[in-house]
């Protein structure tokens, strides 16, 4: 079990803790590819997600991780309006939990809005991603991607590649990371790069070329139209020609290195479709390995019985 | 009535008095001070062994937020709020509801003031209608109204051309102009100072810059008009620079820093707590090791507040949306004891300087001294006392300080204003 209330981020987090996560998880996995998806591990306990920024993947992966584990689920959509004018974080945090949620799994536009939840309530938090701070399950499971295909982290070079400024997949790979003694390269242009990323151990890059180089892992970032109106970019084909990610470029990591890509995809701009599509891109199993890392964490955060039972 | 402190260390740097004297105060004025004093008749003597003297506080950066905003402080709460922290005076800025920025909220606020009657009030009116920056209040009659200084504060004077024709014009009343020096276009959508812990806590960060672009204009506005300039929480190394360097060339410029800015740093800020976010962001620690060394060499010749009352449901929000600001008026003095004089950053004298005549010289105030014929305004700070602090507590309406459960040495035990004991031992006497 993991011997904390919430789940922050992955900077918190020991190395042990994380492996814990990842181990949990595998055995998680087999459970998503039975034919009866379905253990009574979390019966009887509850989890509400409290999204207030759009999401497809990461609010239906914790749906679904918490009903392979029989877990009761519900969700509360916020729509950022409300935000000004409606409910404060606390107030709502608050309600849902006087309804009885074990864990308030939230997404916020705001760093630091998962921290203000899980200081007003009893309820376990995870947080699902908050402004640029964290998404520790989006980084938990791109190690559990990495550590499924390529063994140990200690031993890979992995290149992060975009916007790293307003990147929460960013902070939370290069956390965990760094934690188990991988070796991490951002990589993008100067606008999108945050001031001292350094002091968090990366290396900074502003050639695609050169980062790429010999790498074990690419991860390529999403980059949003609105950054060209903040003047951080001039325009999604300068960025595109830039920093795109195209066979040429990827040719030069290692020959099996793995193309990972968050999701959502703006295809043709940070990633070339004849990339995505190639056989060393992992961006569908990222999806999959999403869910067992979340029923992992679930798992360990709510307790529940022996995780032998839970894959029984 | 004659009322005599005795034994107390007086700390009067304008009159360069720094020893053991005794004061008599007969009615509302200041009638001697001497080594040794005996008198005669009628006086109530007030004990101050082992304590310190000094010439009234003035806070010459405040927010009392009345007219508009008497859910967060009123002039009455504000009052109070400066008393307990050992204020006789206060300057409150012009970001009312109305803005201070014609005859009727100006004289509003003093009538207020006078109805409290607590402490002085006095009131910073605007440099432009609505504080928006685009045409020149009716600087004339704020003046007439009893302005101290003018201000946009908060939502600096962004125009080149408007902030040089306001020092031009200001000049003629003998008004000094307070500029709150940030490029909001630098600010942009900024939380925090941009650096190591911004990056890693995900906010996005001011840059020094946002501050440094407009201290470097008002240096070559003030130089180009003649007009003194004074620079409100000078928060970066880059600032403290500029104006060391313009005050040597003899530029009129001069400048505060608050307590919050020379004892926090941005790493205060990790956790969230919205009590660390105000404007200027809490900085670097080069930074605040520069406004040390500002303060030292007095580049910095005033320590002010800005104090910032905001209701507790504002504060209550993620740190994007909670305001910027935070209450000082209560924690100034022990704060200014416990991190500046006790380290041996400064000396009583130097840091009294820049509570009472410091800024009365910018305020163009006679007032901050203990002269003989004086107007009766002194605080009596306790040197030894310790304290952990305590918002609940507060007279102010604001609970938003970033020191709660801080354990501060030095705090003020009595507050006179003319003649009048306003605080004494933490308790408000109206």
């Amino acid at each position: 079990m993991l011997q904390r209330k919430d789940l922050l981020g992955l900077k918190e987090l020991s190395a042990d803790e994380i492996k814990l996560i990842l181990d949990t998880a595998v055995p998680m996995k087999d459970i998503i590819q039975r034919d009866i998806k379905k253990v009574p591990t979390l019966r009887g306990k509850s989890m509400v997600t409290l999204f207030y920024e759009p999401s497809t993947r990461t609010r239906t992966s914790f749906e679904m991780a918490g009903k392979y584990l029989s877990a009761d689920t519900a969700s509360l959509a916020v729509s950022t309006s409300s935000v000004v004018k409606g409910e404060s974080l606390i107030d709502t945090g608050k309600t849902i939990e006087v309804m009885g949620a074990d864990v308030i799994v939230i997404r916020h536009q705001a760093a630091g809005a998962p921290h203000l939840l899980a200081k007003s309530v009893k309820a376990r938090v995870i947080n699902a991603g908050d402004g640029m701070h964290e998404h520790p399950t989006q980084g938990l499971l791109d190690l559990f991607t990495m550590r499924e295909k390529k063994g140990d982290l200690g031993n890979l070079t992995v290149a992060i590649l975009g916007d790293i400024m307003h990147s929460r997949v960013a902070r939370s790979n290069i956390w965990g990371l760094t934690k188990f003694g991988a070796k991490v390269r951002v990589v993008g242009p100067s606008t999108l790069i945050p001031k001292e990323i350094q002091r968090m151990g990366v290396e900074v890059f502003h050639s695609v070329e050169e980062a790429v180089k010999g790498v074990d892992v690419i991860n390529v970032l999403r980059v949003q139209r609105e950054r060209q109106k903040k003047g951080l970019l001039p325009s999604f084909k300068e960025y595109a020609k830039l920093y795109g990610l195209d066979k040429k470029r990827a040719l030069l990591a290692k020959p099996d290195a793995l193309i990972m890509h968050p999701g959502p995809m703006n295809r043709g701009v940070e990633i070339m479709p004849d990339v995505y599509e190639s056989d060393r891109s992992v961006v569908d199993e990222q999806v999959t390995n999403g869910v067992a890392v979340r029923m992992a964490i679930l798992y360990l955060l709510m307790g529940g019985k022996g995780v032998n039972e839970a894959t029984n | 009535m004659k009322q005599l402190i005795k034994g107390g260390r007086v700390i009067d740097p304008a009159n360069g008095i720094d020893g053991r004297k005794d004061i008599l105060v007969e009615g509302k004025i200041i009638s001697q001070v001497a080594d040794q004093l005996e008198v005669s008749g009628e006086v109530v003597v007030i004990d101050a062994e082992n304590m310190i003297v000094t010439p009234g506080l003035i806070d010459m950066h405040v927010h009392l937020r009345e007219p508009g905003q008497e859910y967060k402080e009123t002039i009455l709460s504000g009052s109070r709020a400066a008393a307990a922290g050992g204020f006789t005076a206060v300057a409150c800025m012009p970001n009312t509801n109305p803005v201070a920025d014609n005859k009727a909220v100006v004289r509003f606020i003093l009538d207020q003031a006078e109805r409290v009657g607590l402490v002085k009030v006095y009131p910073i009116g605007s440099i432009t209608k609505g504080c928006q920056g685009e045409e020149l209040a009716e600087i004339g009659e704020l003046k007439e109204a009893g302005v101290v200084a003018l201000s946009d504060d908060g939502h600096p004077v962004v125009n080149s051309e408007i902030m040089r024709r306001a020092l031009e014009y200001a000049r003629m009343f003998n008004l000094t102009v307070i500029d709150h020096c940030e490029d909001p276009n630098l600010v942009a959508e900024g939380y925090m100072h941009e650096g190591y812990t911004a990056t890693v806590l995900g906010l996005r960060g001011i840059p020094s810059a946002a501050e440094e672009v407009m201290v470097a204009r008002d240096i070559v506005l003030a130089e180009l008009t003649g007009s003194p300039v004074h620079i409100a929480h000078i928060s970066t190394a880059g600032s403290v620079r500029m104006v060391r360097e313009a005050k040597k060339r003899g530029v009129s410029v001069t400048a505060e820093a608050t307590p919050h800015h020379f004892t926090l740093t941005d790493e205060a800020v990790i956790g969230y707590d919205t009590a660390t976010k105000v404007s200027p962001p809490l900085r670097s620690a080069e930074d605040r090791e520069a406004v040390l060394e500002g303060l030292r060499d007095g580049t910095i010749d005033v320590i002010a507040t800005d104090h910032a009352p905001h209701a507790r449901e504002e504060k209550e929000v993620e740190y994007a949306y909670a305001p910027n600001g935070l209450v000082g008026l209560e924690t100034a003095v022990p704060l200014v004891v416990s991190r500046l004089i006790n380290p041996g950053v400064l000396s009583w004298s130097q840091a009294v300087a820049k509570l009472t005549v410091n800024p009365a010289k910018v305020l163009n105030l006679s007032a901050g001294t203990l002269s003989v014929g004086a107007p009766a305004d002194l605080t009596i700070i306790d040197p030894e006392k310790e304290a952990v602090v305590d918002p609940d507590k507060f007279y102010s309406m604001g609970k938003n300080t970033p020191f709660k459960g801080w354990k501060l040495k030095g705090w003020p035990v009595l507050t006179m204003v003319n003649g009048q004991i306003v605080m004494q031992e933490g308790k408000i006497f109206a």
